[in-house]
């Protein structure tokens, strides 16, 4: 039965649908069941599977992400400065002004390949970053970040009287709304940001499902396995990586804009390399390459930012206190530096052991795992090909 | 013109720093053909050994005075150095000259790191994509990057110069100019003599010893030197160990123009692959030359009057010419023909 569902296109849908729309559900028990984390997990989600379609399929590695983000961010919170604080229009010009720069930056770098190509990128994201702080000022409010304020335009908004800050809405449904329920001793959060970022989520999965199986999404692999022998047999490559370059930064601009609508600022670390840096780790922590990878990676590491750095000494000593104080303190110590703050340490390692061990990411584990759990009860042969429209796990 | 040559010295600091790390990555990449995210991160460490050394160093033994009293009626507390008090006046020496002990412990260590980092970790992906190679060790970068945070916390440690370099000089009466018109920091001097000594150490060892010329020819033809019996593999880890001694004591000898903090090895890292691909990868000679170029642009880029008219210039100006030379020269300006031309 389960084989049946991964080559069918419309039970994936259905199965990561429910998955998503049973968030607050599903991640209630493992704490993480509030709002902001969750809108933090839609929203990383879409940013990776746009990186993914990127550099999953023709793998071209880019280090410049995060300027379509932050564009997004900004465009974003200009359209609730200017114009209303309907989310529509500012997800629109995010998506719109990061699709143009990602056209501009990827008609230039796109006429280098591999590490040309990363270092290209990373340079026009560091241009935008230095401008973003410097000349562009006006615009970006520099190191303050660009907020919202109470003098502010907003053209189609009947006049504010409250003398406070509005909130973002989608149509009137204001995003930081949340409906509570008791269940099982658990308080379940219903969040509309966080349903807006799901549904949008699950249309860039969508799009990202039907891009794969597409003979677009054929070429781009192509691409990836061997672009040399595709220029000689005549096949213009450029049109195609430039197609998804544009489409990738589309939905990191996508990413910015439902960020700057979840909480309506945006600021120029958000687009400094490290910060692209973030989205790589996520998709290949996932499974680049794979449909459902670059989602569990970002959800992942955001799940794990959120824990891990919640840890403290406090914590620590509560788990060792079983053990004789000598053995408690020698273990918090060992412990400490990974946890808390030192969380990207952790994940520094964590993501090395992968791409050294487990090129496929998480999804490469789970399939390996699956296989040898088959091997052991000897169950029906395991047979490659079913597994591969889930993970299309790269072999070059 | 007085202030152009202010700037060209300006220009002459930053760029031998760039000079100096790229001159590591391109040594790297060079003979082992690996793109080293991780260099930065050799950079940082080199600094904070300096700053381990530093403290190491000036470790504090505390007396009470009874003789002399307080406001508050205590006895006084007298600090002294434990180096001085074995060592007398050549301890205090030590203590104010902290750079270069740093200098010479800094050296054999990143040599041996360098070694243990390619034994370890990069030989085992020589034959993966370089974007693989781009990944392990920018996660290599993150953690050694995080295990200095987690040992020297997130804020910048300043770091004194020795004493007789401390202050500035007048340079411009050396050549000739009316005085206090060029006034610079000796330091950076200090600095920029450093490198250059570095650069010709390096290129000397290349050119004119027997070691130098094989890993020379192994770089050119990697598999021929290997067929003539020659352990090409060992004679490029040891460049690798050099290239990150090197790296380590730009990142020394930086520390008193700026204090180390964890996430300088991240700054850089961007800088020196955008000299090293606009000198050309694997060219020692494009890594120098294109290090001192970008960072003499960058400071005449910082003139009032060019900013005037291109605003935020200064901001841009390396990564514009790296985005240039790139698509019109992608070998770089001093780069093989036929290396990396894609």
């Amino acid at each position: 039965m389960f084989e049946k569902i991964k080559n069918n296109n419309t039970a994936i849908m259905v199965l990561f649908s429910i998955m998503v729309l049973a968030g607050p559900l599903i991640m209630a028990p493992f704490g993480a069941g509030y709002p902001d984390l969750l809108q933090r997990f839609a929203i990383y989600g879409i940013f990776a599977v746009g990186f993914n379609l990127l550099f999953g399929l023709t793998g071209y590695l880019s280090f410049g992400h995060a300027a379509f983000l932050g564009i997004g961010s900004y465009s974003a919170v200009w359209m609730f400065k200017l114009l209303t604080m309907n989310i529509v229009p500012a997800i629109f010009l995010a998506v719109l002004l990061s699709g143009l720069a990602a056209l501009v930056i990827g008609y230039v770098a796109l006429r280098r390949s591999g590490i040309y190509f990363s270092i290209l990128t990373l340079a026009f994201a560091q241009m935008a970053y230095n401008l973003a702080y410097s000349v562009l000022t006006p615009i970006t409010n520099g190191e303050t970040g660009l907020q919202l304020s109470l003098h502010d335009a907003r053209i189609l908004d009947p006049v504010n009287t409250s003398g406070s800050l509005p909130s973002t809405n989608f149509f009137g449904a204001a995003m930081n709304a949340t409906a509570k329920t008791e269940l099982f001793g658990m308080t379940l959060q219903f969040n509309v940001g966080f349903y807006v970022c799901a549904l949008i989520l699950i249309l860039a999965f969508y799009i990202s499902l039907r891009i794969f199986n597409s003979p677009f999404g054929l070429m781009l692999r192509a691409i990836r396995t061997n672009q040399t022998r595709l220029n000689y047999t005549g096949v213009n490559t450029k049109p195609y990586t430039l197609a998804v370059f544009v489409i990738s930064g589309m939905y990191a601009g996508l990413a910015g804009g439902l960020l700057a609508c979840t909480d309506p600022l945006a600021g120029a670390e958000r687009m400094q390399w490290t910060a692209s840096g973030e989205v790589v780790l996520m998709t290949i922590l996932g499974g680049a390459g794979t449909l459902i990878g670059p989602v569990l990676g970002s959800g992942f590491i955001k799940y794990f930012e959120n824990i891990f750095s919640k840890i403290n000494d406090t914590v620590l000593d509560g788990w060792f206190s079983f053990m004789p104080d000598s053995m408690a303190d020698f273990f918090v110590t060992i412990v400490h530096p990974f946890v808390g703050k030192g969380w990207h340490l952790t994940l520094g390692i964590l993501f090395m052991l992968v791409v050294i061990f487990l090129p496929g990411g998480l999804v490469e584990g789970a399939t390996r795992i699956g296989q040898w759990i088959a091997r052991k009860t000897g169950a029906a042969p395991e047979s490659k090909a079913n597994s591969t429209v889930i993970s299309t796990v790269h072999k070059d | 013109m007085d202030a152009i040559f202010l700037q060209f010295l300006n220009g002459l600091d930053k760029g031998s720093a760039y000079a100096l790390i790229a001159l590591g990555l391109t040594i790297i990449f060079g003979t082992l053909g690996v793109v080293n995210f991780a260099h930065g991160a050799l950079f940082m460490i080199g600094a904070f050994c300096a700053v381990s050394v530093q403290k190491l160093l000036s470790f504090e033994k505390i007396t009470l005075d009874e003789t002399k009293l307080t406001a508050w009626g205590t006895p006084t507390e007298v600090k002294v150095h434990y180096i001085e008090e074995w060592f007398g006046s050549s301890g205090a020496v030590l203590v104010d000259n902290s750079v270069f002990v740093s200098l010479a412990v800094v050296i054999p260590f990143m040599m041996i790191f360098g070694y243990v980092m390619e034994r370890g970790l990069i030989r085992h992906f020589y034959k993966r994509t370089h974007a693989d190679q781009i990944l392990v060790t920018f996660g290599l970068a993150i953690v050694l990057q995080e295990i200095v945070k987690a040992f020297y916390g997130a804020n910048p440690i300043p770091q004194p110069a020795p004493e007789a370099f401390i202050g500035s000089t007048d340079i411009g009466v050396w050549f000739g100019m009316a005085e206090n018109l060029v006034v610079y920091p000796i330091w950076r001097l200090v600095y920029f003599f450093f490198s250059m000594a570095v650069i010709a150490g390096v290129f000397i060892f290349l050119q004119f010893t027997t070691f130098g010329m094989v890993v020379r020819a192994g770089m050119t033809d990697r598999e021929t030197v290997g067929l003539l019996g020659i352990d090409i593999d060992k004679r490029f880890t040891f460049m690798f160990g050099l290239a990150a001694a090197v790296t380590g004591a730009a990142g020394v000898m930086y520390t008193p123009v700026l204090s180390p903090n964890y996430h300088m090895g991240m700054d850089y890292l961007v800088l020196c692959f955008v000299v090293v691909v606009v000198g050309g990868m694997g060219s020692l000679g494009g890594a120098v030359l294109a290090g001192f170029l970008l960072g003499i642009l960058q400071s005449f880029s910082a003139m009032n009057w060019i900013k005037e008219i291109v605003p935020g210039i200064d901001q841009v100006i390396i990564y514009l010419v790296a985005v240039v030379i790139l698509l019109i020269r992608p070998r770089g300006l001093m780069g093989r023909k036929g290396v990396m031309e894609e």
